[in-house]
């Protein structure tokens, strides 16, 4: 009895013990868990804390693609060509697929270009579909999950909608093979059918190089009130106005084209880079997609981005805390956009402008060539990172089929 | 204009063809789907060739008329033919989009376009449940008065203000130090002139200025009431000697004016960056920025704007550059010094000729003022005193000759490869009759070509003051 006892008081102990050890375990965890908070987490390295597998496509989907147009390593979507050769020199690279907890597949969907230099996204759905097939033919970890631990670069204006109308994106939504895994895109609009729960947003990209040679000393007075270069109508395609931009653009123009604190018009200067940095605010309006590489060249400029589009989702919107940083307006708003920016408190004003010039910044909006670290590269493997570790719901049970192979619009189907 | 339409055809996202692809592959696809789709596309081509025929769109009158239930005042033809100002004179209210109708105000001058019907009708399809915003026409807002507000620009003035000054907290020079800047002077018609130019880059100057104005021949009445208007510090001191007339004369009594103004800093101990302001040199804003990175003495470069009165001599490819300050190798130190040394120079002020500067000027050099003080903390071997100087009466070309060691001068304005002021003599001819305070009473007089730029002085004639 007495011996009952006191081995019962031993394992009592002992489990106090225990749970104390696993307090101490939790809280450790926990305080991991709250230094990642906005702003912190830029900061992140995400070497170590997730592994991904490059699969290797014939050329005929990225490299063939790119000799036969090389303007695609300048333009604004080519961000998906950079992130695939970091990730081909990455040391989260890893070529056992069995560590691996992310899948990348590199085919370069926004590659087909007009002699304009835009982006035909025609051909688009049936070279992922092609690639798709290939993946789940010649590897087991496509059918594993379906998809639901593999991640694509789609930075067209819609994502992966592949249309460059908003109509006619929305009719044909995201594309079915892709319901399941992660999608990396410039688009993001809150309750919108092209965004999908769960994409990481990015920013389009900007060339770095350019950028960095056109910077002039920081002590240049900023004397520009507003600043905005671009198009206030579409007159090719909607010459009557409303629809481009949901008028919002136009607005801007009517309402303050002849007022002097807003420095804004259609020509494109050689000083643009210049002046943005000579400038308080920067209109980031939205135009036929909600993004535009003006946010990223406000922000590597120190130019105040003043975001003119309702119910955008911003890019790294969980690491850079965006309220503190920009300016945000409805549409509804422009009329009176003057008075709004005019009764900004110059604190606040000031203390955004300090905030813009933190380099981890203006560094989480590039891609520069080689990677350094806190680029968007690096946000985007810190995204990914946040998303593990993967749920086992998301392994399929054997002869379970979750996709359609034949839904979407009969082009679709067709071989690439 | 024409380059501004390419120019958009070139920035746009599709061109008309591709909008031309995309209606006929839904056209063609949709007339083998079913009857209505057919219909609808004969429909659409009638509205077409209707709107042809007619100059504007027709499809918008039969809608409103179909699907007008509200009677507004307003004719049919106010809805057609938008126009700009009077909507919006008479409305008080912002123009929004009437987008459930499938009418819409916009305020452009909507010129009667050939759109196609199908855009005006195929509207308000929401992006999905639960979001307000809607894909398709919106009407564009425009305020009633929708020009600037004076007190908001006066707002943003002062928010730029602000800006500006956080920049200057953040980048700028921290804990400015101030200016003393000695100017030798004398009476001649462009004095006023030379010194109000002065006085004014030292207005705009935003730091403490404390003005040293040695005056040879005495102090006299207007230039004191010229200082008593620039608004900082001024000591007037006057110099009891003539100023002579042949150039070198001149250079070295200006020397021995500033060495006059040197002895009042030591003196009174005055504490500073001293900058040898003349009177007709030219100050760049920046100079006065590039200036407070000096620790003892410091040498910017100097353009020189000399005037020569034979144009021929100009334009000559062995012809140096005009510009006179350190020379840097390539990593940055100062290794010797750029002069400006064309063949012929003038001799006399009044000379036809270029009026060259000596080899280094004064006016190129900056000096810490504890330089020249009996003593001061730190102040450094290398500096010979000021007495010295004067006593043994020695060679004052430049402030080089307070020195023991040339070496130790800083090279400022990124290494001289920066110009930040140009010399410059001009003076009036002897003979040039220029009217008296500068206010013309007979035209005939100005008219009569007088020549600026030569080097000639007033002779002892005209003793009052005409400039």
């Amino acid at each position: 009895m007495k011996v009952s006892i006191y081995a019962f008081v031993v394992l009592l102990a002992y489990a106090s013990l225990l749970r104390i050890g696993a307090e101490e375990l939790e809280q450790s965890q926990q305080t991991e868990r709250i230094s990642g908070s906005a702003g912190d987490v830029l900061e992140d390295d995400p070497v170590g804390r997730l592994k991904v597998f490059v699969y290797d496509l014939p050329s005929k989907y990225n490299k063939k693609i790119l000799q036969k147009d090389p303007r695609c390593l300048n333009h604004m979507f080519a961000a998906e060509i950079y992130m695939h050769r970091f990730l081909l020199s990455s040391p989260v690279r890893t070529l056992n697929p069995e560590e691996a907890d992310w899948f990348y597949t590199p085919v370069y969907t926004t590659c087909d270009l007009t002699p304009n230099g835009l982006p035909l996204p025609f051909k688009s759905p049936r070279m992922m579909r092609s690639a798709i097939q290939l993946i789940s033919s010649n590897w087991p970890y496509w059918n594993r999950t379906a998809g639901a631990d593999h991640f694509f670069v789609t930075p067209h204006d819609f994502g992966a909608c592949f249309h460059y109308q908003e109509e006619k994106a929305i009719e044909r939504g995201i594309l079915s093979l892709l319901q399941r895994a992660t999608l990396v895109q410039t688009f993001g609009q809150r309750n919108h059918v092209c965004l999908k729960e769960g994409s990481i947003t990015i920013p389009p990209y900007a060339p770095p190089q350019k950028m960095q040679s056109h910077l002039i000393p920081p002590d240049t007075p900023r004397s520009i009130f507003v600043y905005f270069r671009g198009l206030f109508y579409d007159v090719s395609n909607d010459p009557e106005g409303g629809y481009y931009a949901r008028g919002a653009r136009a607005s801007v123009w009517e309402n303050f084209k002849d007022n002097p604190l807003f420095d804004i018009s259609t020509e494109h200067p050689v000083t643009y880079y210049e002046d943005m940095q000579r400038a308080v605010f920067c209109l980031c309006p939205l135009g036929w997609a909600p993004w535009s590489p003006r946010l990223v060249e406000g922000v590597v400029f120190g130019c105040i981005p003043v975001i003119i589009a309702d119910d955008i989702v911003l890019p790294f919107a969980d690491a850079i805390p965006w309220e503190e940083i920009g300016v945000f307006v409805a549409e509804k708003d422009v009329p009176n956009l003057d008075a709004i920016l005019t009764s900004i408190p110059p604190e606040v004003i000031l203390r955004k402008q300090r905030l813009l010039a933190n380099p981890s910044m203006k560094q989480a909006m590039l891609f520069p060539q080689p990677a350094q670290p806190g680029d968007a590269f690096h946000q985007i493997l810190n995204g990914l990172a946040r998303k593990l570790p993967h749920d086992n719901s998301i392994y399929l049970n054997p002869g379970e089929k979750i996709l359609d192979w034949n839904a979407g619009p009969s082009g679709d189907l067709k071989p690439w | 204009m024409k380059l501004w339409m390419m120019q958009q055809n070139l920035n746009n996202r599709r061109n008309n063809n591709f909008r031309v692809n995309g209606i006929l592959d839904s056209g063609v696809e949709g007339v083998y789907k079913s009857p209505p789709a057919l219909f609808y596309f004969v429909l659409h081509g009638l509205f077409c060739l209707f709107s042809l025929v007619m100059g504007f769109r027709f499809a918008r009158l039969i809608i409103f008329l179909f699907l007008s239930t509200n009677n507004n005042s307003t004719s049919i033809t106010d809805y057609l033919y938008n126009t700009t100002t009077t909507p919006i004179l008479t409305s008080p209210t912002v123009i929004t989009t009437n987008v459930a109708n499938g009418l819409t105000l916009d305020s452009p001058p909507a010129t009667p376009t050939l759109q196609n019907p199908d855009t005006v009708s195929n509207q308000s399809t929401p992006v999905s449940t639960g979001s307000h915003i809607i894909v398709g026409r919106h009407g564009i807002q425009i305020r009633a008065w929708p020009h600037p507000d004076p007190i908001e620009v006066m707002k943003a003035h002062r928010i730029m203000e602000r800006v500006q000054a956080g920049q200057r907290l953040l980048y700028g020079i921290k804990n400015p130090k101030p200016l003393i800047v000695i100017t030798p002077t004398y009476v001649r018609t462009f004095q006023n002139l030379h010194l109000t130019g002065l006085m004014h880059s030292l207005m705009l100057a935003p730091y403490n200025v404390t003005w040293i104005v040695v005056e040879a021949g005495g102090p006299t009445r207007e230039t004191a009431a010229l200082l008593a208007k620039s608004g900082c510090r001024t000591i007037h001191i006057g110099f009891d000697q003539r100023m002579p007339i042949l150039w070198e004369d001149r250079h070295r009594m200006e020397s021995r004016m500033r060495l006059r103004a040197l002895r009042v800093v030591r003196d009174q101990r005055l504490d500073g960056i001293v900058v040898f302001g003349d009177d007709s040199n030219i100050h760049s804003k920046e100079l006065f920025d590039e200036i407070q990175s000096v620790k003892w003495i410091g040498a910017v470069s100097v353009g020189i704007l000399a005037h020569s009165g034979n144009p021929d001599e100009q334009g000559d490819e062995n012809s140096p550059l005009p510009v006179q300050g350190p020379a840097c190798n390539s990593s940055g130190n100062l290794v010797g010094w750029n002069t400006f040394n064309p063949l012929s120079h003038g001799e006399k002020i009044g000379d036809n000729e270029t009026v060259l500067p000596m080899k280094l000027e004064w006016a190129g050099f900056v000096l810490n003022s504890r330089l020249v003080w009996k003593e001061a903390e730190g102040k450094p071997e290398w500096v010979k005193d000021l007495e010295t100087l004067e006593n043994d009466g020695g060679d004052l070309e430049s402030p080089l000759s307070l020195l023991k060691n040339g070496s130790v001068v800083e090279p400022l304005g990124s290494c001289g490869s920066k110009v930040l002021l140009w010399w410059l003599r001009v003076e009036a001819r002897e003979d040039g009759k220029f009217p008296s305070g500068w206010i013309a009473d007979s035209p005939s007089e100005i008219t009569s070509g007088k020549k600026v730029g030569g080097t000639q002085e007033h002779k002892g004639k005209h003793t009052d003051k005409t400039g």
